[in-house]
């Protein structure tokens, strides 16, 4: 089976495509930096914000939908966390109910702090998906490697990438040998905690199978990698403009 | 001929208590093609990882001539080339290319040097040009080829090789075995494929229940329906 859910339109060729990872990953970390420390108050800077991270999105030929969506995933948890916010928050209030026994009120300075919440998160996500809709999963460990993200992090997350498409055909695989033999009887929640076992145990198993594979081509422990990227003069203008678009726009506002 | 691999007596259990292998003595001599056929559970992959020390029992595996023992174990693995039975298992790097620089890149090689390795391996199993793909979005034949190359790349005297035919379209599977074929060193096979083990092999060694049931000639084991069937590579009714 085939999957890219991960790093789906990366194989595009736009300007941004085309910049180096690393370049990608210290702007991304910057923008969303500059983002949550802006206060909730200045908020023509999130409008610029807004708009460079639409211009970035623009220039990548990524389709507007697809990231619009993708950014809705993450609302739920959010608004899981925050729409509590303005019920607590102290202040001025702004409405005031009466359930049940319950007397509630919502205050303004609450309401804002939701507001920024929300639009922060959002923001940040849409970087998020701009970086991870034009980098290679694979270029993307590269970058993290070679920015010295400790070699055991980028080794785990490299796993997770090469073994969560063959853990989910191994779940595809199950599900279907489990739905077959069911004859349409309710599935029972034993039968879930079983395979969720014997998933265990087929990863666990895999695990020592992997590394006996990698012990046999040489591997004692120490991670060696090749160099293999290449920083030019679009990443240093790119990075600077970048970094001062956003530096102006928090000293502006 | 120079003596390549020798086993000693080797028996070998799981930690759960299966006997594996049971006195086991087999020796391999330089350019030979063996292959170690046996039915599920016969125990041919648990001999094939004593060949390069995955496993270890009583320190009775000769491999070119020094004994598999830890001071010996980085010298041994990068000579002996271990293609594991599940490619799913064996390509373990996000991308075709880290899969093959793996070997050479633990060799300490230096870039460059690395680099040749990996284009020339991947051209002797007919996959260059698949440097940048994942290995997930891989045919099983073409996984099964670049497992072949992550092995390659390496300076390679004897290739141990487990069921390289296993879940091949009849096709894939004869391009593989011509593949094997033009590959000029020792090699040890391990399958239950007789039309593998007849094109590739001057000699066969039948195992059962972890037992040395026969080792002859290919022509004389493969020919003798009745050992065969009666250790379950031949349908029953022709004994
Ligand atoms: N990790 C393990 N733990 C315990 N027992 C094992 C383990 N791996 C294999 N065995 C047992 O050892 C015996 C030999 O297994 P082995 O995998 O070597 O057989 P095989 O000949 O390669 O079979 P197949 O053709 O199915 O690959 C079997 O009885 C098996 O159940
Ligand atoms: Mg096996």
């Amino acid at each position: 089976m085939k999957h890219s859910f991960l790093d789906h339109y990366s194989e595009g060729n736009s300007l941004i495509h085309r910049l180096d990872p690393r370049t990608k990953l210290i702007t991304s970390l910057l923008f969303i930096l500059a983002v949550t420390s802006t206060p909730p108050t200045k908020w023509p800077a999130f409008a610029i914000y807004f708009c460079l991270i639409a211009i970035l999105l623009f220039l990548s030929r990524v389709p507007a939908l697809y990231v619009l969506k993708r950014s809705l995933v993450i609302m739920p948890f959010v608004l899981l966390i925050a729409i509590f916010i303005p019920f607590f928050k102290e202040g001025e209030v702004a409405g005031s109910y009466n359930i049940w026994l319950w007397q509630v009120s919502v205050t303004y300075s609450g309401l804002q702090v939701l507001w920024n919440v929300v639009i922060k998160a959002w923001l940040s996500i849409l970087s998020l998906i701009l970086l991870t809709s034009t980098t290679k999963f694979t270029s993307l460990l590269k970058g993290l490697e070679q920015l010295k993200m400790p070699r055991v992090m980028v080794m785990v997350l490299s796993f997770m990438y090469r073994y969560l498409f063959v853990l989910v055909d191994e779940v595809m695989r199950m599900k279907q040998a489990r739905d077959s033999r069911n004859f349409g009887k309710q599935q029972r929640m034993r039968t879930v905690a079983n395979m969720i076992g014997t998933l265990f145990i087929r990863s666990y198993e895999r695990g020592e199978r992997v590394y006996a594979a990698m012990l046999a081509r040489g591997f004692d422990g120490q991670m060696r990698t090749l160099d293999r990227l290449s920083f030019r003069k679009l990443d240093a203008c790119f990075g600077t403009g970048f970094g001062l678009a956003l530096i102006l726009t928090n000293l502006l506002y | 001929m120079e003596e390549i691999i020798r086993l000693d007596n080797l028996s070998f259990c799981y930690p759960d208590g299966q006997a594996a292998l049971n006195d086991i003595s087999i020796t391999i001599h330089q350019g030979e093609s063996v292959a170690i056929i046996g039915a599920n559970g016969a125990g041919k992959s648990t001999l094939l990882l004593h060949l390069n020390g995955i496993l270890r029992s009583n320190g009775r595996v000769k491999v070119l001539g020094r004994t598999v023992e830890d001071k010996n174990l980085r010298w041994i693995r990068s000579r002996v080339g271990l293609v594991f039975q599940n490619p799913d298992d064996q390509l373990f790097s996000p991308t075709v290319f880290d899969d093959v620089a793996f070997a050479p890149i633990n060799m300490g090689y230096c870039e460059d040097e690395v680099r040749q390795c990996v284009t020339t391996a991947l051209e002797r199993v007919g996959m260059a040009g698949y440097q940048s793909r994942s290995p997930h979005h891989l045919s099983v034949g073409e996984k099964k080829r670049v497992a072949i190359a992550t092995v390659l790349s390496m300076s390679l005297q004897i290739l141990v090789i487990d069921e390289p035919t296993s879940n091949l379209d009849p096709a894939s599977k004869w391009s593989l075995i011509e593949l094997l074929k033009g590959l000029p060193i020792t090699k040890v096979i391990a399958t239950h494929d007789l039309e593998l083990a007849q094109a590739l092999c001057r000699r066969v060694i039948v195992l059962d229940g972890g037992y040395i049931v026969a080792d002859d000639a290919a022509d004389r084991i493969l020919d003798n329906k009745r050992l065969l069937a009666a250790h379950g590579l031949a349908p029953a009714e022709v004994a």
